[in-house]
């Protein structure tokens, strides 16, 4: 480093120069310090300001104008919320039926899309259209096609004689339709994904494999499943993740209804904002915040893991 | 491969610029305040989305702006029920709620907190207007801060008096007659639901239990108090707990429409109208403003009869006093003195009918000077008739604070047979401590 400056015609007095090297050495990084304050403001004002504030509201009965410090007692009330097992039930099944389906219909998507067929960048623009639409647009119109006796779905399925359910009115099903609905909107994210991780592995393999004579579901099966495990792990966290405070999707489509019968805890909180119990919902938040984490950073740790040991 | 992968670049970017104008659409319009447009004072009205508040609220908008060129009403909506609540809540709390706006009187007009939110309207020449009876539904200690808009209303059974001449029914007194008309409705057969129950619009569900009121207060006229100071509840209460009951009973004796879970309020006005469904517990301004759209004016079969309870001698209609009209301590200046101004054409008789003009009238104006015309609705007619020989009785949330938010959802679950009378009721029971907890009312 020293003796390339030296060559150079406008040179700077040595000692300053000296300290910039020795801070560039320790450091390791070209830039000052400072550059980091914009985005560390950004960071603290709207995220971790609100967040340690939020910790405080929750200990208190909250309106917005004052607040009265109660301590515990909104998460003790939070707990004895009726709606809030069938919630947490409800949140979890949600998460795993939508990120097992979308890991399944993204992987099989994905494989099929990577291949050599006809119309390839069309059906790639459908598969991911959806993923562009806003869920709440999505979640009324799917209320409109499952609307029990005037939906299309059902009208469609009375044309083949079979007698459609109440999508989102029985309580057994709501819950799931609105599921389904969430891979057919989340499903193009997740195949994207697969195509990328199926694109990245090197031809070499599968040439060999089909040289020594593999059969097409051996070489998926060896090969194609086991090395795009980096993109199923991506799709797992994020659709978990997505999954266990899925809210908008929801709230469209059936507010949590029939009675309760299709509330998530992100609706369960939602219902106590909008009843004017501030400090409730806060209280809801910072439990759906330590279950969410609690629940993903062992499952990315491991995740990971497993990557690194493949 | 390289043509396509800049076709999808295109479509990307295309996107991405789409997206601030797909977001700018969500606020535009919804949180501004007035901009004057050089000519006299804009004020914004808010109220709620149903045709029976939005066409009165433009028709005495529109009578305000003849009346006063240099002021400009303009009407704004918003949801109506908890959801309302919460954009109502949260629009005062960030002091950005219009000039203007339409809410609940009674206990819900105490949870917005009116001391610190509202502008107190007590000094003013057209506070003296405003009926004794309903201004301690919109005052907190001595100061007034909303004047009616609307008239008072029943909670109880929009009927089609066709269906009910042709089996030569009338009208039930008490709970067992209205289950056997339900019966024979059900038995004559033709496809007629004899109870309409609309849970694609969860508020509705909640009219067996709320308009049984005057039936409770009947037969225990402290109950309201008592509950007030958590010595009552609905789960142990035998008058209290018959709503929830009636609620179970008439789904588990199969009287009620099959595509319940899912019709809105339209379609259960509009089967009403039509005769295909015969009684529909309802609120008596809510049926007679959504009737006119539901059913195309065709609404002279349609009548109303108060919710019955077990005793005929007591048979009379839980009543609802009219929405308030308020204005935020947001509003000032000229826009203050504008929304003043425009609060007392509300409580004025010419403001009356204005209102009168746009919606059939549903029970009494609370205003001084105003009368009802003489060629109201049938509907009318008889939701009057209870205010007039005085069977009625004010709804439980004019007399005490203390109402669950989840009421709506715990009737869906007991009219879907999803839990029974005695577990909604004792959901309901724990929603009522809670909210009672959250309001840091004494004794809870």
């Amino acid at each position: 480093m020293a003796s390339t400056t030296t060559g150079l015609p406008p040179v700077p007095s040595p000692p300053p120069q000296a300290s910039r090297t020795q801070r560039r050495s320790r450091k390791g990084t070209p830039y000052p310090g400072w550059f980091y304050v914009p985005a560390a403001v950004v960071y603290l004002s709207i995220f971790i300001v609100p967040t340690v504030v939020s910790f405080y509201f929750s200990l208190t009965r909250w309106n917005f104008s004052s607040s009265e410090f109660i301590g515990l007692e909104n998460f003790f009330q939070f707990f004895r919320e009726p709606a809030l097992v069938k919630g947490f039930t409800n949140t979890i099944v949600y998460a795993v039926v939508t990120s097992g389906l979308k890991v399944v219909l993204g992987m099989g998507l994905g494989v099929l899309l990577a291949s050599q067929i006809t119309g390839r960048a069309y059906l790639r623009s459908v598969v991911f259209f959806p993923v562009l639409v806003s869920t709440v647009g999505v979640g009324i119109t799917f209320t409109a096609l499952m609307n029990p006796s005037r939906g299309l779905i059902n009208q469609v399925l009375e044309l083949v004689g079979v007698a459609g359910p109440g999508w989102l009115t029985d309580p057994q099903l709501a819950l799931l339709s609105v599921a389904l609905v969430d891979v057919w909107k989340g499903v193009g994210l997740a195949t994207v994904i697969y195509i990328a991780g199926i694109v990245s592995i090197p031809p070499e393999y599968t040439e060999a494999a089909a040289v020594d004579g593999a059969s097409p579901w051996q070489q998926f099966r060896s090969i194609t499943l086991p090395l795009s495990w980096p993109a199923t792990s991506t799709v797992v966290t994020l659709s978990l993740i997505g999954g266990l405070r899925s809210f908008d999707l929801i709230w469209a489509m059936t507010r949590g209804g029939p009675g309760f019968t299709s509330d998530v805890v992100a609706s369960v909180i939602y219902k106590q904002y909008q009843a004017g119990f501030y400090g409730l919902s806060t209280a809801g938040n910072v439990i759906l915040f330590v279950v969410v984490t609690a629940i993903v950073i062992p499952l990315t740790r491991w995740l990971a893991k497993k990557e690194v040991a493949m | 491969m390289h043509s396509s992968r800049t076709r999808k670049t295109t479509t990307a970017v295309a996107a991405l610029a789409a997206l601030p104008l797909a977001l700018s659409a969500c606020s535009a319009g919804s949180l501004g305040s007035s901009d004057g447009d050089g000519s006299g004072t804009t004020i914004t009205f808010l109220v709620d989305t149903a045709d029976a508040s939005v066409k009165p609220a433009q028709a005495l908008a529109d009578a305000f702006n003849a009346a006063n060129p240099d002021i400009t009403v303009e009407v704004e909506t918003r949801p109506a029920g908890t959801e309302g609540d919460n954009l109502v809540k949260t629009r005062l709390s960030t002091g950005s709620m219009s000039d203007v706006f339409s809410y609940n009187s009674g206990s819900l007009f105490q949870q917005i907190d009116p001391a610190r939110n509202l502008v107190p309207l007590t000094g003013e020449d057209f506070a003296a207007d405003v009926s004794d009876a309903f201004k301690p539904n919109a005052s907190v200690g001595s100061e007034l801060y909303g004047v009616p808009i609307g008239t008072a209303f029943g909670g109880g059974v929009v009927y089609n008096k066709d269906v009910y001449a042709q089996l030569g029914l009338s009208v039930p007194t008490t709970w067992a007659d209205f289950i056997a008309n339900s019966q024979r409705i059900k038995d004559a057969g033709g496809g007629v639901a004899p109870v309409v129950q609309t849970y694609g619009e969860t508020w509705t569900s909640q009219l067996l239990v709320l308009g049984d009121f005057h039936n409770v207060a009947a037969a225990e006229p402290d109950f309201a108090e008592r509950y007030t100071a958590n010595q009552a509840e609905y789960a142990t209460d035998p008058a209290a707990i018959k709503g929830f009951e009636h609620l179970q009973q008439v789904r588990d004796l199969g009287l009620v429409n099959e595509d319940f879970a899912s019709a809105t309020l339209a379609d259960g006005l509009r089967m009403v109208a039509e005769g295909t469904g015969a009684q529909y517990p309802m609120l008596s301004s809510v049926a007679a403003g959504g009737l006119e759209t539901a059913a195309g004016g065709e609404t002279a079969d349609v009548g109303f009869f108060a919710l019955p309870g077990d005793d005929a001698a007591t048979n009379g209609l839980t009543a609802w006093y009219p929405n308030g009209a308020y204005i935020p301590t947001s509003t000032t200046g000229e826009e203050l003195e504008a929304a003043k101004a425009f609060a007392a054409f509300i409580a004025s008789p010419e403001g009356c009918e204005a209102q009168t003009s746009a919606s059939p009238p549903t029970g009494p104006y609370l205003v001084a000077g105003c009368d009802l015309p003489t060629d109201v609705p049938a509907l009318t007619q008889d939701v009057n008739a209870y205010f007039e020989s005085d069977a009625q009785s004010p709804a439980l949330e004019f007399l005490s604070a203390v109402k669950g938010p989840s009421l709506e959802q715990i009737t869906v679950q007991v009219g879907s047979g999803i839990s029974t009378a005695a577990e909604g009721a004792a959901l309901y029971d724990q929603d009522v401590e809670k909210q009672a907890q959250q309001l840091g009312l004494e004794g809870w």
